[in-house]
């Protein structure tokens, strides 16, 4: 038993994972400076948040109320994991390249580099849970953003944040790849393409809004069931209010969200694996672009 | 298996397409070209060659860390690019002249990391930390913070790192640059220990230090321009020179003028000319002892001071210049 138990922690995909969580974490909470933890990690979630607070106050002249704003505050909240974790798994490769120098050891161990590179990306979340804890606490605080413990769904909420979480980590993987092949920095590829797809995946308003010819990325995005879901444990019936997702059953989207991300994920795994070999073909696995 | 060589590459080539920024096109640079090399196991096989002569090019193809463009290579008998996943665990690879590591994590965190990385139980792994950075002289180092380390003392994290594993094959890009002498000398002495310990080790480094080569490496390669010209033992590669003469002339410093006379005497192989703050060095490598009157005749006749001579033995960077007709430091002086 404690032999199997070993073994399969020595697997080469789950070492490497393991390992990269070890490493994330040790990177991500080596705050020498508490003060610039505290800014990152407090002040500026609830700036931005309070931003779109401020907005939403201005427009619908301070109707915060309406199942429209848990609607948006909620969205936003979550949504700063799909920044943490596509750019957790795709500086990774900048990291370890340009900064440690360390890219070319660990390609050439027996390391299942994918792996490794979600496990980098993985130990963001803890530092973004704070964050995402943070923002959501000040909105029930302050804001009466409807949520009541007794009345979240737990284990829904649960299923939904860890499929999610892997679903995003897939999605850096190609980041991950493009940035293999590209010759200087591009570390703001994670944060650009989370603000691209800010838009499309229902974060801040329901897909009905998006003209009709766009709403189709939003139906194809499993970040957008992922929102769905977590609205949905969080605040229940507040969710409902939308036409958008309303017809599907919590099974229903739990399943699409599953559905998109093996999608997601196999499409990954194969755009990952040939950035991979092209950066090999090419000889840019241990460049150093000296910035 | 067990009878395969540590390395074998058969026509091994790579090509680099470049972008010429103001031309605009694509040229092609040939950084290695049909290495044909096989190292067997328990040999310290060396690389020797000058800047740009596609040593780090050859170690990368290798460490499955490049793609060739022609031939094949194998290492362990797995091939390297069809075999990487099993190449990987049985190599490990240091390159000198950087400091690579996580500056936030200690040295002992650093190296478990990556013993970690090889599925190395934890208890093994501490335990060859310690005896190397030991051997290393590192050991009041283990909870220093990496960042902490002076870049000769990273390399020699590094280069523990590179042995921790206990890998089949070790390829070592240039393992003392940047280090002192002291430093260099300790790391020498540790390769070669390490590979005479045990004969199934074996080690690929790449120099630029001819005494390295000569006095470190079982087998040499010399290599220049992508190609591999010669490769044996350092005394058999020396031996090919054996019967020639070799004498180093100091001389007062010279302005270049009269060297291509001298090369020009019948019964003169080649000259190197080095300069110096006071003095010059011109090293001949004669046909035959007689050829000497006659180069000091031409010298006399140039007005040149003759302010020492010695005859000695040859050395593989005699056995360069042979091969090239130039020395690697003219070699290297020439690519800038
Ligand atoms: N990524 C690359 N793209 C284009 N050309 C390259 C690349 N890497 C190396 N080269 C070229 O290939 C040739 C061989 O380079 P390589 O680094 O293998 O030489 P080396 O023997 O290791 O030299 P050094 O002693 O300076 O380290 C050089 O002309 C170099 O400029
Ligand atoms: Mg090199």
């Amino acid at each position: 038993m404690v032999n199997l138990k070993s073994e399969i922690l020595n697997l080469k995909s789950l070492r490497s994972f393991r390992m990269a969580t070890w490493l994330g974490w040790q990177i991500e909470s080596n705050w020498t400076d508490p003060f610039l933890f505290a800014v990152y990690s407090i002040v500026k979630p609830l700036a931005s948040a309070l931003i779109l607070v401020v907005m939403y106050g201005v427009i619908t002249s301070g109707d915060f109320n309406a199942p429209l704003f848990s609607f948006i505050f909620i969205g936003n909240a979550f949504y700063q994991y799909v920044g943490a974790v596509m750019t957790g798994v795709s500086w990774s490769v900048i990291d370890d390249r340009e900064h440690y120098r360390t890219l070319k050891y660990i390609y050439t161990a027996p390391v299942d580099y994918m792996a490794y590179l979600i496990g980098r990306g993985i130990a963001r979340v803890l530092t973004g849970s704070f964050s995402v804890f943070i923002t959501i606490s000040a909105g029930v605080l302050f804001l009466q953003v409807p949520v009541q413990l007794g009345a979240i769904d737990a284990p829904l909420f649960l299923a939904a944040l860890a499929i999610g979480i892997v679903m995003l980590a897939m999605m850096g993987l190609v980041l991950a790849g493009i940035i293999l092949l590209i010759a200087h920095h591009a570390g703001y590829l994670g944060d650009a393409t989370a603000g691209a797809l800010y838009l499309f995946s229902g974060a801040i308003f329901p897909l009905d809004v998006l003209p009709e010819f766009l709403r189709p990325i939003g139906y194809l995005m499993p970040i957008t069931y992922w929102l769905e879901l977590l609205r949905r444990s969080l605040v229940g019936s507040v969710a409902q209010a939308f036409p958008t997702l309303a017809p599907f059953s919590n099974a229903q989207l739990l399943a699409i969200l599953i559905g998109l991300t093996l999608l997601f994920g196999a499409l990954s795994f194969f755009a990952f694996r040939w950035c991979d070999r092209r950066a090999r073909e090419r000889g840019l696995i241990d460049m150093v672009t000296n910035h | 298996m067990t009878l395969a060589s540590a390395i074998e590459t058969q026509d091994l080539g790579r090509v680099y397409k470049i972008r010429d920024a103001k031309k605009k096109e694509r040229q092609e640079l040939v950084a290695l070209r049909e290495a044909n090399l096989r190292v067997e196991r328990g040999e310290l096989f060396g690389l020797l060659g000058p800047n740009g002569a596609g040593k780090t090019t050859l170690i990368k193809i290798l460490t499955t860390l490049l793609a060739p463009t022609a031939g094949w290579a194998r290492v362990a008998g797995f091939d390297v690019m069809r075999e990487q996943a099993r190449v990987r665990p049985l190599i490990n690879m240091v390159s000198g002249g950087e400091s690579s590591g996580y500056g936030l994590l200690t040295v002992r965190e650093n190296l478990w990391m990556f013993a970690q990385f090889y599925g190395i139980p934890s208890a093994q792994a501490n335990q060859r930390i310690k005896e190397l950075l030991e051997i290393v002289k590192m050991s009041d180092r283990l909870n220093t913070k990496s960042s902490d380390l002076s870049t000769g003392l990273r390399q020699k994290m590094n280069i523990v790192r590179g042995f921790m594993t206990d890998p089949h094959v070790v390829f070592l890009d240039e393992p003392t640059l940047g280090l002192d002498v002291g430093a260099s000398r300790d790391v020498r002495a540790f390769i070669r220990r390490w590979v005479t310990e045990d004969r199934a080790r074996t080690v690929l480094l790449t120099t630029h230090y001819m005494v390295e080569a000569d006095e470190l490496c079982d087998r040499v390669a010399i290599i220049n321009q992508g190609r591999v010209l010669a490769c044996d033992t350092p005394a058999n590669l020396k031996r090919r020179l054996q019967r020639d003469a070799i004498f180093r002339i100091e001389t007062d410093r010279l302005n270049g003028a009269g060297i291509e006379t001298l090369r020009a005497l019948p019964g003169v192989r080649s000259v190197v000319h080095r300069s110096g703050d006071a003095r010059d060095t011109l090293e001949f490598v004669l046909a035959r002892d007689e050829v000497l009157g006659a180069v000091i005749n031409a010298m006399e006749a140039r007005q040149i001071r003759l302010l020492h001579l010695d005859k000695r033995e040859p050395t593989l960077e005699d056995v360069f210049v042979d091969l090239v007709g130039r020395s690697m430091a003219e070699v290297e002086g020439d690519a800038k």
